[in-house]
């Protein structure tokens, strides 16, 4: 069964097995495996096939950095997961895993001939190769490559999982849970501060999890975690495994994304999958390591070539042995504890090729004592083995010059180029980094955040001296939330201390050019790549990256950044600094969408405002549109009746007997004070000092630039009160804007400003009928055309309600709108509903709504105006009172600009055929015989069907429009070009006889 | 998400109950109509866009619903100051002629 298990060896139980297919086959593993290491155990290393060129592809390393072993799982429909990471998915029962990109079976891939015309794969190849014909980029290229690259399949089913939200403040967080964040931890909880520990694997260790021969205070290292584990949780630390901090933003504000249930046979009913934490934290801790480099050599990306110390922790944490004879290369003296291990434990090492001449003294000697062949001063000229690798080509290097190569034969091969400090949320938040030319690494530099770096990320090796800086940076910690604290470090017997150098690609024999030594395994992105894009003249980094794909993939380059740069500095000529390293960017590990969505999905996505009358259009079938966030009955349907059919409709009978409306959107906001008068006249461009109490008058707004912003009815009713009322969607945004007024520009005008959108329910009545269903509900005022003209306002009782009434019309028919508290609205409505039962009330949506005005060329701001319109332009000039002296905007309507000739003016477009109706946003042109791509001078802004006019009808804004009343202009649309003439915009009753009832 | 301090409220809050308003300290003119074209454009178009510390304008909008000012660093985004409307900008130690990047430069440190 399991050839590669190790008794005795493991973090976990070898108990009861679980039980997983990878393709189709059916396997056991352990509990506490992952899909990697339970295949491993089976002797199984491939698990994938590259991105570009379908290489077989196994794991390089143990954790989340993996580029190769990408697989999809699948717990049913809907809860299937493409690119899961093998070497971080935990394993459960029945879990179902299949490789991915691929046609064909994994062993044999058809599109591995991609591999064998690498060379037209090279740098830049999107560039280059699919540049010409234009053509073939829609039928050939794109469909080829969309099917040949991506990583995996999307999930074609809603996502069912719940994924949760919560928010936490913590005097201290730290990340990462190896040694030095332990040892930061103990030291801050020990002083007393409140801290948050966590760490992305299941189980909390680190690194110690990988090394348990290293003593620490004279206990075995997974005594001492043991030990620690439990001190910090009677400390109260506040400890979270599988927690990811993805992303580290402003003032300590950091992303964490826990698993919850992906590693459970079965996931408690409802339980959410995810839980992203909001973390605002007084000080951060970053502990989060080194990752392990690989080395670039020609075929480093052979299944069964993997990082040395994932061998080590294959086996010294799952228990498997990843190879019976592996060869080991290496430029860092920790592969040799990984060599020592795996030969501890049974190996028959091969070899340890060491790139550099001068190893460590100590590990030398622990070789020599297992005997162990070890070769200094040797480069890997290549591999051998097509679905596992079967040998090694290695040859000394001396003088610069590669000398006579020998083949080492071996089953697996464990490399390690050094470590890389793991700094990616510090370059969320800005901090920089500077080179270190001893280590050849980036280390932290400064910071822009309350944050310390302890261990390995800062360049510190060895468990001594990450127990001790962790111990250090948490007392420092500690201090700084004001707490006493004392540093005690602990001590460390068998510790795995060393050094390394880090390489560029490995000097070869053969023609370089026909080497394929990966950088990027993910990407598929090769050195001689990186050479060939800095011979075409790239020279930074950032040029690099994205003509190679450099580190472009979903692991952002976590392993091959830095060789990467290695290789296009000493192309370049210059000194790695001076090339630059690429800034990382949330999240640090690929995140799912429903944990950034959480609670915020379907009905909670965002909300839906909805009026006190609502509940009554929808029990009488109406359709409904989204205005802004309202939801808005749009046309009440009869059976059999379509959106136009209904429409139709409801405009006659509302012009032919009274149609009843919910207007309750509207914004509404009340401007109160001894200075409103004054407030008023400054904010909107009519006059308003002459409106006497109990009339209203439309306003119109402007920006300070001149163009409209908003317009409404605004009803005086004291001598220092308006009503005001704005556009439905701009109703937050009129009150900020006079808030803005009020508050900074004119902090001495006495006047206050109160929204009550939501406060009054809003009801239009409108046609020749409406005031004799409204009258009998009426009490307090006289609604006959000598007491209550057109534009008036009163307040008065309606149906027994409160009421503020107005009379004015947004149809051109005798209209009214009645205002009542919010909560008497719905009686209102059905009140007026019943007495206007004899008249045949006709309730209509918004598209009656919009084609009434229309009709009368009203203009709806927003629809008819762009923020480029002024009132000349929308024709309301008349709207603005010429004796002021100043209004927000009135200053730039003498700008050149907006006096020019030629302007965009709104008129009225009528096809010459009535049936026709334009699109809204069609484009005007004069000559329809002109040269593609013809001059537009226009659009259309508004078209419907008018009942009223028995066709079709447009508005538009055209140049200088207002001058080619009675001319032709042409609309091109898809079924050909559409002759119109254009027109005034009062389509309907011009002269307003029907007002006059 | 940004912490910023409402000088109303004297609270440190999340920048979700908060909205941009743009720069500070731009005062509309007394009598606009007096203006040049010229001189108008520039009440109206030209701002700062200061590489360093910027005045701006913010509204704690879903608080108290003040507009106040602050002194913000367009590099770290780090807020450096947040005073009341109508209050002179902390850093305005330097002649008024001086660009406000150069200025606050001092003012900051
Ligand atoms: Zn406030």
């Amino acid at each position: 069964m399991s050839t590669h298990r190790i008794a005795g060896k493991g973090r976990f139980d070898h108990g009861g097995p679980v039980r997983f297919t990878f393709d189709g086959k059916r396997y056991e593993g352990r509990r506490g495996d992952t899909i990697a290491s339970a295949l491993l155990a089976h002797g199984v290393h491939l698990m994938g096939r590259s991105f570009k060129y379908h290489r077989p592809r196994g794991p390089v390393c143990a954790g989340t950095e993996e580029p190769n072993a990408l697989v999809e799982t699948s717990r049913g429909k809907g809860r299937f997961e493409p690119n899961t990471r093998a070497t971080a998915q935990e394993l459960r029962e029945g879990l179902e895993v299949r490789s991915q990109n691929r046609i064909g079976s994994l062993a044999f891939d058809l599109q591995a001939v991609n591999d064998l015309v690498h060379p037209l794969f090279s740098a830049g190849f999107y560039y280059k190769t699919f540049m010409w014909p234009r053509s073939f980029w829609d039928r050939v290229y794109e469909p080829v490559i969309r099917r040949a690259a991506g990583l995996g399949r999307a999930p074609d089913a809603p996502d069912p999982d719940r994924y949760a939200h919560r928010n936490l403040h913590t005097e201290l967080l730290v990340i990462g849970a190896g040694p030095a964040g332990l040892a930061a931890a103990l030291a801050a909880a020990r002083a007393g501060a409140e801290v948050t520990l966590v760490d992305e694997h299941a189980e909390m260790g680190g690194a110690l999890l990988s090394d348990p021969d290293v003593v620490i205070d004279g206990k075995p290292a997974w005594d001492w975690l043991a030990a620690a584990l439990a001190e910090l949780d009677r400390l109260g630390v506040r400890r979270l495994t599988r927690t990811t901090a993805i992303g580290y933003y402003h003032q300590n504000f950091v992303g964490l994304c826990q698993k919850l249930t992906d590693h459970l046979d079965e996931p408690p009913e409802g339980a959410p999958r995810e839980r992203m934490w909001h973390v605002r934290a007084v000080r951060v801790i970053l502990a989060q390591g080194a990752l392990e480099k690989p080395l670039v050599f020609d075929g480093n990306d052979r299944p069964g070539v993997m990082l040395a110390g994932a061998a080590q922790t294959y086996l010294n944490r799952y228990g498997v042995l990843v190879g019976d004879t592996p060869a080991i290369v290496t430029s860092h003296d920790s592969a040799y504890h990984a060599a020592f291990d795996l030969a501890d434990a049974g190996a028959k090492v091969a070899a340890i090729v060491d790139v550099r001449a001068a190893p460590g003294e100590g590990v030398l000697v622990e070789a020599r004592r297992r005997g162990i062949e070890v070769l200094t001063s040797h480069t890997v000229t290549g591999t051998n083995g097509r679905l596992r690798v079967k040998s090694l080509r290695v040859a000394p290097v001396s003088g610069g010059r590669v000398g006579a190569a020998r083949t080492i034969a071996c089953d697996c091969v464990l490399m390690c180029g050094g470590w890389t400090p793991s700094l990616h949320l510090f370059s969320h938040t800005k901090g920089t980094l500077k080179w270190d030319e001893a280590l050849d690494a980036f280390l932290p530099d400064r910071s822009a955040e309350e944050c310390h770096i302890a261990g390995a990320g800062r360049g510190l090796w060895g468990y001594g001296a990450a127990l001790a800086d962790g111990a250090e940076i948490g007392v420092t910690a500690a201090r700084a939330l004001g707490l006493d604290a004392e540093a005690a470090a602990p001590v460390v017997e068998r510790d795995r201390t060393g050094t390394g150098e880090t390489f560029k690609e490995l000097p070869t024999d053969g023609d370089a050019g026909r080497k394929r030594a990966f950088v990027d395994f993910q990407n598929d992105v090769t050195a001689k790549d990186i050479r060939l894009a800095v011979k075409e003249g790239m020279r930074s980094i950032e040029h690099v990256k994205r003509y190679t794909t450099n580190g472009m993939a979903t692991d952002q380059g976590k392993m091959s950044n830095v060789n990467g740069l290695m290789i296009a500095s000493d192309a370049v000529g210059k000194a790695p600094p001076q090339v630059g390293l690429t800034t990382f960017r949330p999240p640090y590990t690929p995140t799912t969408f429903g944990a950034f969505a959480g609670y915020h999905r379907g009905r909670h996505f965002e909300v839906t405002r909805r009026t006190p009358i609502d509940p009554w259009a929808e029990a009488h079938g109406a359709a409904f549109e989204p205005v802004s966030l309202w939801r808005r009955a749009w046309y009440f349907p009869k059976a059999g009746e379509d959106m136009d059919a209904a429409v139709a409709r409801e405009c006659a009978a509302t012009r032919g007997s009274v149609g009843i409306f919910d207007a309750s959107t509207l914004g509404k906001i009340e401007v109160q004070g001894p200075d409103a008068v004054e407030f008023m006249n400054r904010m909107y461009t009519n006059p308003w000092t002459k409106l006497g109490i109990g009339r209203a008058r439309y306003g119109l707004l402007l920006g300070e630039d001149g163009y409209i912003r908003d317009d409404g009815v605004i009803g005086r009713l004291g001598e220092d009160l308006f009503h005001v009322t704005t556009t439905t969607g701009g109703a937050a945004r009129v009150l900020n804007m006079m808030e803005d007024y009020i508050q900074t520009e004119w902090p001495d005008l006495k006047v206050w400003l109160t929204s009550t959108t939501e406060q009054w329910a809003t009801v239009a009545l409108n046609g020749p009928n409406a005031r004799r269903v409204l009258e009998p509900l009426v009490e307090g005022q006289d609604l006959s055309a000598e007491a209550f003209p057109h534009m008036s306002v009163a307040e008065c009782t309606v149906a027994g309600f409160p009421a503020r009434l107005f009379r004015i019309s947004f149809t051109g028919e005798l209209g009214f709108e009645i205002n009542v508290p919010a909560r008497h609205g719905l009686a209102l409505w059905e009140a007026l509903m019943k007495e206007g039962e004899r008249y045949d009330i006709c309730p209509y949506g918004t598209e009656t709504m919009h084609v009434l005005r229309a009709e009368k060329g009203f203009i709806i701001v927003g629809q008819d105006t762009d923020g480029t319109v002024t009132p000349d332009d929308a024709g309301l000039s008349w709207a603005i009172g010429k004796k002021k002296a100043d209004f927000v905007g009135m200053r730039s309507l003498r700008r050149p600009d907006l006096v020019a000739e030629g302007r965009k003016q709104l008129v009225g477009l009528m096809t010459e055929d009535g049936d026709v109706k334009l699109d809204e946003g069609a484009q005007v042109v004069a000559d329809p015989e002109q040269a593609l791509p013809m001059k537009m001078i226009g659009h259309v802004t508004s078209s419907y069907y008018s009942a009223a006019l028995g066709r079709h009808f447009a508005m538009a804004l055209v140049e200088g429009g207002r001058d080619l009343e009675g001319r032709d202009v042409f609309v091109p649309t898809p079924e050909g070009i559409r002759r119109a003439t254009v027109t005034t915009t009062a389509f309907y009753d011009p002269a307003g006889e029907r007002l006059k009832v | 998400m940004l912490l910023i301090h409402c000088p109303y409220c004297d609270e440190t809050l999340p920048e979700a109950e908060f909205a941009y308003a743009g720069e500070a300290h731009v005062d509309r003119p007394a009598d606009p109509m007096a203006l040049s074209d010229d001189e108008w454009a520039a009440f109206l178009f030209i701002r700062s866009n200061p590489k360093g510390v910027h005045a701006e304008r913010w509204r704690h909008v879903h608080g108290c619903a003040r507009f106040f000012n602050a002194e913000r660093d367009t590099v770290t985004d780090a807020f450096v100051s947040t005073y009341r409307a109508g209050e002179p900008r902390p850093g305005t130690k330097c002649s008024a002629g001086a660009p406000a990047g150069d200025d606050m430069k001092v003012a900051a440190e």
